[in-house]
């Protein structure tokens, strides 16, 4: 039965159709896998009662003819979706036990098509974090360790329990989300595939609220095929969501396999920065010349704007945080800390619900928003803004996608940088301004580091052309031919 | 710039989030960093650039201003950490 946990989504949902095994026996090995896999705290609530009551109306309807794309396919979802009946907490206690009296669109989508819940993943509270260690859950561990070391590594953030489970062998995929790098940069630290879809090709309803015009769900599976059949099933117009985008949603497994001769890949100047280790540089260029060797052009672009994006991002991103959080009163749900009045109650109550990154990102966001302070900070971050995304307008007027590293470093201990938030934003400096351009970007494993541990590179696509993305990715995967695996350490320790 | 205690409690006034005396001047340091660190968007000339309000391009959507959804009082109810006859709970406002 543990070999049905180390299927891809493709080929688990081939032999389902082909009744070689049916979704309740493949629910039934992920369930053992999820709970097998607890040292890593990956998941803060295991729904497996459930996934065995979906895996059985997957059943039936694949005995009717009436599967879905996912049908039977045992995923985790972050906890910062919305699921109807079942506990969501965005990681963080001032929701305490709050339990959704719907679904998130997203969420309803991947259930449409048939897909099975495991259980919800830890997660940096409110997504505002890149270790996953700002959880009020605990630090999620990454199932890779170095070699004869066992340390805890942390699994990167803030979808740190989706890619841990998912790189586990526990979950065949995981819904993400990406607000900075939070799909990508947890998919480079863990040896998966991480896609970041366009701003508004997936609905935000349903999904808790960090920064809104960032926000982002977005897959985190084993391979880009995997990724392209749950893009597939995630996005779509949603009237609950004015953001989301009224554009036909193409098959995207279906842009897979084609040749890339003659496609111009971007390799932006800016990013090779002189803190950029060696390692990692090599492994850009090797990647690029993987490229080539499928008949792809490569070119320098430039990105002049680069260096500014992160800075603007750590205004914008807190500016929206602190309004979108300004509901968590202690008045219509999660945590309550009584107080002397009404007020006294709110401050309490936000005091102890929220952590210290919180605490610092919503007091961050209520100053550059505050009279005085607005037009300096948030107004000048927001036209900065506009910067970063003609520099892509200008770029994608001579290529069709873009080459970068995915995170500036592998993953690192736990511990090593909870005491300096700057170090921490730091890890981001690649993915952010994709999305502070709204644009789509996914991580695939290129390679292990001298250490032993997975580094990913990241293709930027032009807006609303995943499919570019996800066949230059499909290339880039196969040529970089990632095997490794982590050792199933977490078995042994129980 | 450095943020004083004043401005660090004017802040976590405006936040609605109760921050001790004793944290306020450690807290204004970890600020302080961080704006710090933001401050070099002021290099960036702007003069001619308008700010983002809109990430992909796209008109705002709109709809007739008709009830779509509602009705489930108990529902919307279910996670106050009080109610009461159909109300939230909230302490006395009005004396």
């Amino acid at each position: 039965m543990a070999e049905l946990t180390r299927l891809t989504i493709a080929e688990a949902r081939d032999r389902l159709r082909g009744r070689e095994f049916s979704a309740r026996e493949l629910a039934q090995a992920h369930n053992l896998a999820v709970e097998k896999a607890r040292p890593l705290n990956a998941i803060v609530l295991e729904t497996a009662d459930r996934a065995l009551d979906m895996a059985e109306v997957s059943d039936k309807r694949i005995a009717n003819g009436e599967e879905g794309v996912l049908e039977g396919i045992p995923l985790a979802v972050k906890d910062l979706f919305c699921t109807d009946g079942v506990r969501a907490t965005a990681g963080s206690r001032i929701l305490g036990n709050f339990v959704p009296p719907y679904e998130s669109t997203v969420t309803a989508n991947l259930w449409n098509a048939g897909a099975v819940m495991l259980g919800k993943a830890n997660m940096d509270e409110f997504a505002m974090g890149s270790s996953n260690e700002t959880s009020c859950f605990g630090p999620v561990e990454n199932p890779w360790r170095l070699p004869g070391n066992g340390s805890p590594i942390v699994p990167g953030g803030s979808s740190g329990g989706s890619a841990s489970i998912v790189a586990a062998r526990a979950a065949l995929g995981a819904t993400g989300t990406d607000t900075g790098g939070s799909v990508r940069q947890p998919a480079s630290f863990t040896g998966l595939v991480g896609l970041k879809p366009t701003y508004g090709r997936c609905s935000r309803w349903g999904i808790i609220a960090f920064a809104s015009s960032l926000d982002q769900a977005g897959p985190l599976t084993r391979t880009v095929r995997d990724a392209a059949i749950m893009l597939t099933a995630m996005s779509g117009y949603d009237p609950k969501d004015s953001t989301s985008a009224d554009v036909p949603v193409p098959d995207f497994e279906a842009a897979l396999g084609g040749d890339i001769k003659g496609l111009r890949v971007g390799i932006p100047d800016e990013y090779r920065t002189d803190e950029l280790p060696a390692e990692i540089a090599a492994l850009w260029q090797q990647g690029l010349r993987w490229l080539e060797d499928a008949g792809a052009e490569t070119r320098d672009v430039r990105l002049p704007h680069t260096k500014y994006a992160l800075p603007a991002y750590y205004i914008v991103a807190p500016a929206e945080a602190s309004s979108n959080l300004a509901r968590y009163d202690g008045v219509r749900y999660g945590l309550r800390v009584k107080g002397e009045d009404l007020v006294d109650m709110y401050e309490r109550t936000r005091a102890e619900g929220f952590g210290p990154e919180v605490t610092r990102r919503v007091m961050i966001g209520t100053y550059v928003l505050s009279e005085g302070y607005y037009d300096a900070y948030y107004l000048q971050a927001q036209k900065v803004r506009t910067l970063v995304a003609r520099d892509f307008e200008n770029a994608f007027e001579h290529v069709d996608v873009l080459l970068t590293p995915t995170a500036p470093s592998e993953a690192f201990a736990v511990g090593d940088k909870s005491d300096d938030p700057i170090a921490m934003y730091l890890n981001d400096v690649f993915t952010v301004p994709a999305s502070m351009a709204g644009l789509p970007a996914i991580s695939v494993p290129a390679g292990l580091s001298k250490s032993g541990l997975p580094l990913g590179l990241q293709l930027i696509g032009k807006a609303f052309d995943e499919e570019t993305v996800l066949r230059t990715a499909d290339v880039l995967e196969s040529a970089a031919g990632f095997e490794a695996e982590p050792e199933p350490w977490w078995e042994m320790t129980q | 710039m450095s943020l004083d205690k004043a401005t660090v409690s004017r802040i976590a006034r405006l936040a609605r989030i109760r921050v001790p005396d004793e944290d306020l001047e450690r807290l204004g340091g970890e600020l302080d960093n961080i704006l710090s660190w933001v401050e070099q968007l002021g290099e960036v000339d702007t003069s001619d650039v308008p700010p983002m309000t809109s990430v992909v391009e796209m008109r705002l959507p709109k709809r007739e201003d008709t009830v779509t959804d509602g009705a489930y009082p108990e529902k919307v109810l279910g996670n106050a950490p009080e109610s009461e006859a159909g109300f939230f709970v909230v302490p006395k406002v009005v004396e």
